[in-house]
């Protein structure tokens, strides 16, 4: 328990419990009624908004802000729900300052954008708050669809599934849904457990049910889904993990950062996890900048992100890459790794800005995050991920191709996947 | 600094700011506190007859209604006049005035309509040393229906009658305070200029319900499950207000009138704005109730900085925008004007689009990459879009010179002509 930043190898407790909840607590605070009011108040109520434009889910933005403005969140919360049904955690994970907040016409005005994002979690969460599901089953179909993972895509299709009338079984191979949203997403992005709850939620439209622990492959194939539903969704994300393929991957102290990122979430009392002192993040992703800020909320003392590419080419937005920094993660562009070095466990990283330029980073722990990737095709490819549609097959959300991997494009791939489910199965 | 001093109808202040007769204005604390804030003067809040004051009620006396993050627009009240004895009002007033002798100290009034009523009154300012009386024949809630207030000012023969009272049995400048609750305010601005009257001033509030409780069905403020209608006032009644300034100044009958102008005064700018429609000074009450009595120094900076920037004085502003208020039909109907956006300036919100395509005359285009163009062949210069446009300036209306021929109509702009010699005016074929 006597343990700081400074204590050298991977350990836990560098920071007392109650700091390490501090810190994960409180990284974007709720608007309360009046700066919602007057958050609303900003909104120009543009004609065919760029807001909208932008928004992969396609959220009637100023209708719902509007909606705000005048006093009633729910109607607000029931416009952004009847296009995405996980606008709740939308809200909390989008990285709106790259859509919608970056096309809104205050930001070219003053470069202060409507806080769309804030907003929008405002009148979901009011909505959510009290319990009510705002939408009704359409008239039962008779028909049964397969969902296949119970993150966004999933989740997203199911609901519209079972909204127009269908019922459907989901089954997700972990002990417990969301995907994602529960798994991948930083900790202090989805406090109060509430993927969790958003999934309960959602659930209470009715005619779905999630089967968990129940994996593609192992306890049934694509074909007993073919023979036993009128239609089946994949929303099986990326379960694997790209690997450096460099000298020393195996020492100990190196890991994956998604399985480290799902050991937070999934950690009541996060000051227990082990972290390192001297942090290294390989990868210019989402993930890595969660892996590295994290590393830093925990206690590490020195937290550095490398990237091979250039600042411009990094995936995690400017905004994230300075949400990072202003943490206190060094970031380094344009450095490849070369090798790992240590004897049973890792010591230093060695990177290279060119065949002359090498310089190594002291670490007792790496974390990769240099993508992830499919592990199986149960459908036919197209490129390194899944066709879109294969007869009564559809696939939606990072499996899928085309779309950024974003929670967003997720639920939009699939909501839109359910309706063209509808329109197949009512012939 | 310009020289603001104001000589308003003989009385002296040292800015042409007052306080309307009103809460603020309603004893020797308040008083006191808005002079060392910088009002140049005040017109104490209405006084009436000797004996039991009236009473007030206990519930919500305002009502409001807001803008953007609130912002207060418009506020409606049901206050009567003072509910503070006679006696303690004058004994408050002369000793103020005793204090601050170069700022100017009105006292409205407002008693019963006989005569004995106001010359009973009138007799007990005298050793005051007040600087006028104004008459209360405006406010249209409570007093009203006991036959005083707007019930005086909505009847032309009894503001001449009891300004002639007034002038009949006090030395006293007079000036009448109008109520806005009338089809044409230049009536009653006639009959107190023909009852002796020294200026009007207006407006006082309008009638008015401020909002509805959509829970319990009662107007806003609620007293007790019931409401009733209030006077409004605040920067929502301003253009109201101005007109009516701007008709008084440039009628035949009431021309040269002194008018201490009122209604949602708030910055310099609205001021001037009063006082460039014919106004000699101005009254101001929601503005200090709203944010307090140091509003003021910013109209006094922002007046000061106005007139010296234009190498003004005071009494140069006063009606100087008077001989351009005309009827419509002497307005020229060969000025043309176009839309233009500033593509530079525009942030693509679209609004511009929306209110014409939706509302007018379908005369903005949506180019690729969301620029908006107005097409000149069918914009008719309305304005709407330089309205909506959230960018001051983006929009500008730009006149064509004349010879230039007119997209839309296919005319040559020619030069002034109205509507009394136009072809289409049914009255000019009448006259032939």
């Amino acid at each position: 328990m006597s343990n700081s930043s400074q204590t050298p190898g991977i350990v836990a407790y560098r920071l007392p419990a109650a700091a390490v909840a501090e810190n994960f607590a409180h990284y974007s605070p709720a608007l309360d009624r009046h700066e919602a009011r007057v958050a609303a108040d900003r909104c120009y109520f543009c004609h065919d908004a760029p807001c909208v434009t932008s928004c992969p889910t396609s959220i009637d933005i100023p209708l719902f802000i509007r909606q705000i403005a005048t006093g009633t969140p729910d109607a607000a919360a029931k416009t952004i729900f009847a296009q995405n049904i996980l606008g709740g955690m939308c809200a909390r994970v989008c990285p709106t300052e790259t859509l919608c907040e970056e096309a809104c016409v205050r930001e070219a005005a003053e470069g202060k954008p409507v806080e769309i994002g804030s907003l929008q979690r405002f009148a979901t969460d009011t909505l959510m708050g009290k319990g009510v599901h705002p939408f009704a089953r359409a008239a039962l179909t008779g028909k049964k669809v397969a969902v296949v993972g119970a993150g966004p895509a999933g989740l997203a299709c199911a609901h519209r599934l079972a909204l127009l009338g269908h019922d459907v079984v989901v089954m997700e191979r972990r002990l417990k849904a969301g995907g994602l949203n529960e798994f991948g997403i930083a900790a202090y992005k989805a406090t109060d457990d509430f993927a969790a709850r958003e999934v309960e939620w959602l659930l209470k439209i009715g005619g779905i049910t999630i089967e968990t622990g129940f994996e593609l492959g192992r306890d049934f194939t694509m074909s007993s889904l073919e023979a036993q539903y009128d239609a089946v969704f994949l929303g099986i994300g990326l379960a694997g993990v790209n690997t450096l393929r460099l000298p020393g991957e195996d020492l100990s102290g190196v890991r994956n950062a998604v399985d480290f990122i799902a050991e937070l979430r999934q950690a009541e009392d996060k000051s227990v996890l082990p972290v390192g002192r001297d942090v290294v993040v390989i990868g210019g992703g989402m993930t890595a900048v969660d892996a590295a800020v994290q590393s830093k909320l925990l206690g590490a003392q020195n937290v550095t992100m490398v990237y091979r590419r250039a600042k411009d080419m990094m995936s995690a937005s400017v905004y994230e890459q300075e949400h990072a920094t202003s943490a206190g993660v060094t970031i380094l562009y344009g450095a490849m790794p070369r090798r790992i070095i240590g004897q049973l466990a890792v010591e230093a990283v060695e990177f290279a800005y060119s065949d002359t330029d090498v310089f190594t980073l002291k670490a007792d722990q790496v974390f990769k995050a240099i993508g992830q990737t499919l592990t199986s095709m149960p459908i036919a490819p197209d490129g390194p991920k899944l066709v879109r549609r294969s007869g009564r097959v559809w696939a939606g959300g990072d499996c899928a191709a085309g779309g950024e991997d974003l929670t967003v494009t997720a639920v939009a791939e699939g909501r839109d996947a359910a309706e063209e489910i509808n329109a197949v199965l009512r012939g | 600094m310009a020289n603001l001093t104001s000589a308003f109808i003989g009385i002296k202040s040292p800015n042409p700011f007052w306080l309307a007769s009103a809460p603020p204005t309603d004893k020797e604390y308040n008083v006191r506190r808005a002079y060392e804030a910088g009002w140049g003067g005040v017109v104490w809040k209405t006084l009436g007859s000797e004996g039991p004051p009236v009473v007030n009620v206990n519930g919500p006396r305002y009502g409001a209604i807001w803008g953007a993050d609130r912002r207060l627009l418009g506020l409606n009240n049901i206050e009567l006049i003072t509910d503070r004895p006679l006696e303690v009002n004058l004994r408050e007033i002369k000793m103020v005035k005793r204090d601050y002798k170069d700022r100017a100290l009105i006292i409205s009034l407002m008693v019963p309509c006989d005569e004995e009523s106001w010359q009973d009154i009138l007799a007990r300012l005298e050793d005051t040393e007040a600087d006028g009386v104004e008459l209360n024949f405006g406010c249209p809630h409570g007093m009203a229906e006991r036959g005083m207030g707007s019930a005086v000012g909505q009847v032309p023969e009894y503001i001449e009658m009891v300004t002639r009272w007034v002038k009949k049995h006090s030395r006293m400048p007079c000036i009448v305070k109008l109520t806005p609750n009338i089809s044409d305010i230049r009536k009653p601005a006639a009959a107190a200029k023909a009852g002796g009257a020294d200026a009007v001033s207006l407006i006082n509030t309008i009638n008015s319900i401020t909002g509805v409780d959509l829970d319990n069905f009662a107007p806003l403020p609620t007293i007790d499950g019931k409401g009733t209608h209030g006077g409004y006032c605040g920067p929502a009644v301003k253009p109201i207000a101005l007109n009516m300034v701007a008709e008084i100044a440039r009628d035949a009958d009431t021309r040269g009138l002194p008018i201490s102008g009122i209604g949602g005064i708030t910055t310099w700018r609205d001021a001037a704005e009063f006082l460039a429609l014919g106004a000699g000074n101005v009254q101001v009450c929601t503005a200090a109730m709203t944010y307090g009595f140091k509003v003021v120094q910013e109209m006094i900076s922002g007046l000061s900085d106005y007139l010296d920037g234009h190498d003004m004085g005071l009494s140069d502003l006063v009606g100087r925008a008077v001989p351009n208020v005309t009827d419509w039909q002497f307005l020229n109907l060969n000025y043309v004007t176009k839309a233009k956006i500033d593509p530079d300036a525009c942030i693509k919100c679209g609004r511009c689009y929306a209110a014409c395509e939706d509302t007018s005359h379908q005369a903005i285009a949506i180019k690729p990459g969301r620029v908006f163009e107005v097409m000149d062949d069918e914009c008719v210069a309305c304005n709407l879009c330089v309205d909506v446009c959230p960018v001051e300036d983006c929009i500008t209306m730009v006149e064509m010179p004349q010879g230039a021929v007119d997209p839309r109509t296919g005319r040559t702009v020619g030069g002034y002509a109205n509507w009394t010699t136009h072809p289409n005016n049914p009255g000019v074929k009448a006259a032939e």
